[in-house]
């Protein structure tokens, strides 16, 4: 849809930090994220995974350090989607947001119908496509979310823990279509601090605590040679706090 | 208890009079609550979403506007569209064109006040989700006033009401004329001082009951058409 404009990746993060008031979200980060395979967000509560997610999609401006998106610090966010953790949905049908997603992103009115039922039978919820959006249960709303992200055709698609609310059946079916996004070109980003997803879906790892980065690595290197304390105690299954 | 009962009678036997007064009654302050949401609804999402200087002023007078005195309004509109008064060549006083534009400046502020409170509450929860899908202010406006349109039924139902119910500034604008611009309100209020008060009350009992009937509508259509759009 609206391929013409340049590459958003790679996105670096260069000293960037998030701070509200006397609350420091994110302390000097510097984070590469290149075209690949999925990059995993990880660590504890509060550890600024949600806050990074923002920064990525130029919801939020760093308060000190600078964010580029393929070497450009003013991109508009036509090439990204971001899934929030708690997607809110419009008062209108579940087939309606999605058709809203699709017109936000430029597709023609008399495709819409047609491109959302699709879009929805690819999340596995065709069959409540007429069903008002906010009656839905937490996880087929965050399914619905994530047909609306997927409708804009993204080149990076900012994922929120889309399957902390999930059933293990609803896990998988969502992560085999983040992996099949992957494939397709689609660049994912995604906060998790489920262990088990993140060997199941990484190619890297960026691992925050407390706000500050920890190591970005590849997956392999995060789980077999962890190189702080802190990525060992983690992956351990101890508490990091 | 017998004027009562007359008053009842005449309800019952539909007389014509009693027609004409109810209907440029409703007529009058549909148009009004017509004209104050097209006016107030843009203005109070536009005023929800945008920062100005001098805004907090403006929503706190906007806010004091819902208690505007009817006749404070009356007479304003009055100078106005009195014959030495800037709009006096229009030649609108005493018809029921001025009542339509006095009613439309007494519902305004309720609309814009209260479409202004909804909007914002609503845009809190849409800010981030608008913001990522890249919709501008306009698609912005339009769909903070869609997606709030159930809750903004109440705010038209609170316009209304205050049209429907207000004798003060008809009387000034309107001037009472029989047959021309007499209202329910303005008859209750003549009728009363005359001491004739059987058509006094049946005209009141109407008026609650036109009120509650709209009400009513108005609250079906909320529920079914929640029930459809979640």
């Amino acid at each position: 849809m609206m391929r013409a404009s340049p590459s958003d990746l790679p996105i670096v993060l260069d000293g960037a930090s998030l701070r509200a008031g006397a609350t420091t979200m994110l302390d000097r980060l510097s984070v590469t994220i290149t075209p690949g395979a999925p990059t995993l967000v990880v660590g504890p509560n509060g550890s600024g995974k949600t806050s990074l997610l923002r920064l990525c999609m130029g919801l939020a401006a760093p308060s000190a350090g600078i964010v580029t998106w393929g070497g450009r610090t003013d991109s508009g966010q036509t090439r990204r989607a971001i899934l929030f953790q708690k997607p809110v949905m419009l008062r209108r049908s579940a087939a309606a947001n999605v058709a809203y997603g699709l017109a936000q992103a430029g597709c023609p009115r008399h495709l819409r119908t047609t491109r959302a039922e699709e879009l929805l039978d690819r999340v596995g919820l065709l069959d409540l496509a007429a069903r008002p959006a906010r009656r839905l249960s937490g996880g087929e709303q965050q399914r619905v979310a994530l047909a609306r992200a997927l409708a804009r055709q993204p080149e990076i698609l900012l994922l929120d823990e889309p399957t902390a609310s999930l059933d293990p059946a609803a896990t998988r079916h969502v992560e085999e279509i983040i992996l099949m996004a992957a494939q397709s070109g689609t660049k994912v980003v995604m906060a998790s601090h489920d262990l088990g997803q993140v060997r199941r879906l990484a190619g890297d790892v960026v691992f925050l605590v407390r706000g500050r980065l920890c190591e970005q690595t590849s997956v392999k290197d995060f789980f077999d040679r962890p190189s702080t304390q802190e990525t060992a105690a983690f992956i351990r299954g101890d508490l990091v706090l | 208890m017998s004027e009562g009962i007359s008053a009842w009678q005449l309800v019952a036997s539909g007389d014509a009079t009693l027609f004409a007064i109810v209907r440029l009654s409703l007529a009058v302050s549909l148009s009004a609550v017509a004209i104050a949401v097209v006016v107030g609804l843009p203005l109070g999402a536009v005023l929800a979403l945008t920062r100005f200087p001098g805004r907090s002023a403006l929503i706190v007078i906007l806010n004091g506007f819902m208690g505007l005195p009817p006749v404070v309004v009356g007479l304003a509109v009055y100078l106005l569209l009195s014959r030495s008064g800037p709009l006096g060549e229009l030649g609108l006083l005493f018809t029921p064109a001025a009542m339509v534009v006095a009613q439309a400046l007494l519902v305004l502020p309720i609309i814009a006040a209260l479409t202004r409170q909804t909007i914002e509450d609503l845009w809190r929860e849409y800010r981030d989700e608008l913001t990522a899908m890249g919709v501008g202010p306009t698609g912005r406006v339009a769909t903070l006033l869609w997606d709030s349109r159930f809750s903004l039924i109440t705010a038209l139902l609170a316009g209304f009401g205050r049209a429907a119910a207000e004798v003060g500034t008809v009387m000034i604008v309107g001037g009472n004329i029989d047959g021309f611009t007499r209202t329910m309100t303005t008859t209750i209020a003549l009728e009363t001082s005359k001491g004739n008060l059987p058509l006094a009350m049946g005209l009141g009992l109407v008026l609650i009951g036109l009120i509650m009937a709209i009400n009513a509508a108005a609250w079906g259509v909320r529920l079914w058409s929640e029930q459809r759009a979640g």
